[in-house]
């Protein structure tokens, strides 16, 4: 079978159009999560299946895509998703950040804040936010509907009584517009403060489960903590060893099997661009790669 | 015994005619009662005489078929879900006969207590923690062991805790399903005497079922005999007990084993 026996963007129109309808219901409830006929895809779930589909309902033969998998644009995931866009979409394709007008993401919000216009897919494992606490799909569902979210918070209590401090690390439940509370997918806590006033669609799919869920625009965004342990986002407490950035959320490599490590963004459009730029880290002195 | 903020102008709890089926067979028919604040009321009977689809009733855990409830008088059974599960989290607790239903085993005992409070808008860590100590030591658990879960302690102390989880948002009215059930004697014993304290300092209202007589006599102030799903007899719990009047009553006070 030939790539143009597809339809443009892998899905039939009448998908897309149940999708960007469950899309437009969640703008319309920021942080809800709405079911909706979620396809099998060719890739296994856990790949991003759920954020395929949400970025095929949205693609425009005009729009230029960029694919991340953990802040990078070079992992096996990004790659595939990228080069399957490529091949049925046949749109063009951009690791830059500012450049690209739709970004699916594993796992991360880009470095470089976004801007009007621009639309960030999520892939979301898990959508439910208290499913580890409450197991019963009805009850969680009336919960949600009535704001009954004092259980998130057992789970935050449980943090503190075993640690000292809030753990989670990511996945870190948030607060939307004052109403739902919703799992932003397993970004970093670091990138959760990115979700609030962001001026970027925000569109989270959630394949095996089933849900989308989104948040406009400039919706305030809030994450939960106590009042006498407040919210912190953490990153690793050092600079990029490639680019110098003191600000950007790191990875930590293992370099050999004497333990020793290095820190570089893991966001590696930003760390490339920081170091056409000029910047230069601990472990890259400018001499030539 | 002093009486709280209620005013004894008017019943806590009043039900009315209430019934519930199922199917064609009967859970319980035509109950009728009122339960005064401070008061405590034992339901008595033997498996199956609708006891426990009488309490899942009153908690709206269960679908009342016919009559009325009516609490502060507020009729429950009109009332919406949100108003009726905050209700449930804030004037009214329910205690479990196994408290493996009525706890979160996978959350410290600490958290187990404080979800009531969380659920009402606690959001201080350090205040929720000193209130879950404080109850952990009313329900005599000791505070070295707020983090531990409660799949680590013996029946009795699942019990003490459950019932510290749902006093620390100081409720008006618990419905207790068999508190002492499936205790050793002894624990029987200091966990009624712990009850009946708790009960006499926070003024509760209760209705208890069980179907030990020796707790409704230590505990109740009036007893309601059920059999078939019907009140057979109601009256003060010692004059129940000592003159029963029903035939049935005889019999279950006779059984009981005189040691």
């Amino acid at each position: 079978m030939t790539d143009q026996a597809y339809n443009f963007a892998y899905l039939d129109e009448a998908t897309k159009r149940m999708i960007r309808r469950a899309l437009l219901k969640g703008l319309a409830i920021p942080g809800y999560q709405v079911p909706f006929a979620s396809r099998e895809m060719p890739m296994p779930y856990g790949w991003g299946t759920g954020g395929v589909q949400v970025t095929a309902a949205c693609l425009t033969p005009e729009d230029t895509l960029k694919v991340i998998d953990q802040g990078a644009d070079d992992t096996t995931n990004a790659v595939s998703i990228r080069k399957f866009f490529e091949r049925t979409a046949e749109v063009a394709t951009s690791e830059n950040t500012s450049e690209a007008t739709i970004i699916q993401t594993r796992h991360r919000i880009p470095e470089v804040p976004l801007c009007e216009g621009q639309i960030l897919v999520y892939q979301v494992p898990i959508p439910e936010p208290l499913r580890f606490l409450e197991p019963r799909e009805s009850e969680t569902r009336k919960m949600h509907a009535l704001s009954e979210y004092g259980l998130m918070h057992v789970k935050l209590y449980e943090d503190i009584a075993r640690h000292g401090a809030i753990a989670t690390a990511y996945a870190y439940p948030v607060k939307v517009e004052g109403h739902y509370v919703m799992d932003p997918s397993p970004i970093p806590k670091f990138d959760n403060p990115k979700l609030s006033d962001n001026a970027a669609i925000q569109l989270f799919g959630a394949g095996r489960e089933q849900r989308i869920y989104a948040l406009p625009p400039y919706t305030q965004v809030v994450s939960l903590d106590f009042e006498d342990h407040p919210f912190e986002p953490s990153k690793a407490d050092h600079a990029c060893d490639l680019c110098g950035a003191e600000t950007s959320y790191l990875d930590e490599v293992i370099t050999d099997d004497q333990g020793s490590r290095m820190f570089v963004c893991s966001d590696t459009n930003y760390c490339t661009t920081r170091q056409d730029a000029g910047h230069m880290g601990r472990l890259n002195q400018g001499e030539p790669a | 015994m002093t009486l709280h903020d209620t005013t004894l102008d008017q019943p806590l709890l009043r039900v009315t005619d209430l019934t519930k089926r199922y199917g064609d067979r009967i859970g319980c028919a035509d109950v009728s009662f009122d339960l005064w604040p401070g008061e405590v009321l034992g339901i008595v009977g033997e498996s199956g005489s609708g006891k426990s689809t009488l309490l899942g009733c009153l908690a709206g855990h269960l679908a009342t078929d016919e009559g009325s409830i009516q609490y502060k008088g507020r009729d429950t059974l009109a009332m919406t879900e949100p108003e009726r599960r905050l209700l449930s989290r804030t004037e009214w607790a329910f205690v479990h006969q196994n408290p493996r239903d009525g706890l979160r085993l996978g959350v410290s005992a600490g958290g187990n207590v404080g979800e009531r409070l969380m659920a009402v808008g606690a959001r201080n860590y350090a205040d929720i923690r000193e209130t879950a100590t404080d109850w952990l030591g009313r329900v005599e658990i000791a505070a070295e062991r707020i983090d531990d879960r409660p799949r680590q302690f013996s029946g009795g102390m699942q019990q003490r805790l459950q019932i510290a989880r749902n006093l620390v948002t100081s409720p008006k009215l618990v419905f207790m399903d068999e508190p002492t059930g499936g205790l050793d004697v002894s624990v029987q014993a200091r966990l009624l005497d712990l009850l009946r304290g708790l009960v006499r300092d926070m003024g509760l209202s209760v209705v208890i079922v069980t179907h030990d007589l020796a707790v409704a006599r230590l505990l109740a102030d009036r007893l309601m005999v059920m059999k078939d799903g019907h009140v057979i007899e109601h009256g003060l719990t010692d004059q129940v007990l000592d003159d029963p009047q029903a035939a049935y009553t005889q019999l279950l006070v006779s059984s009981v084993l005189q040691v």
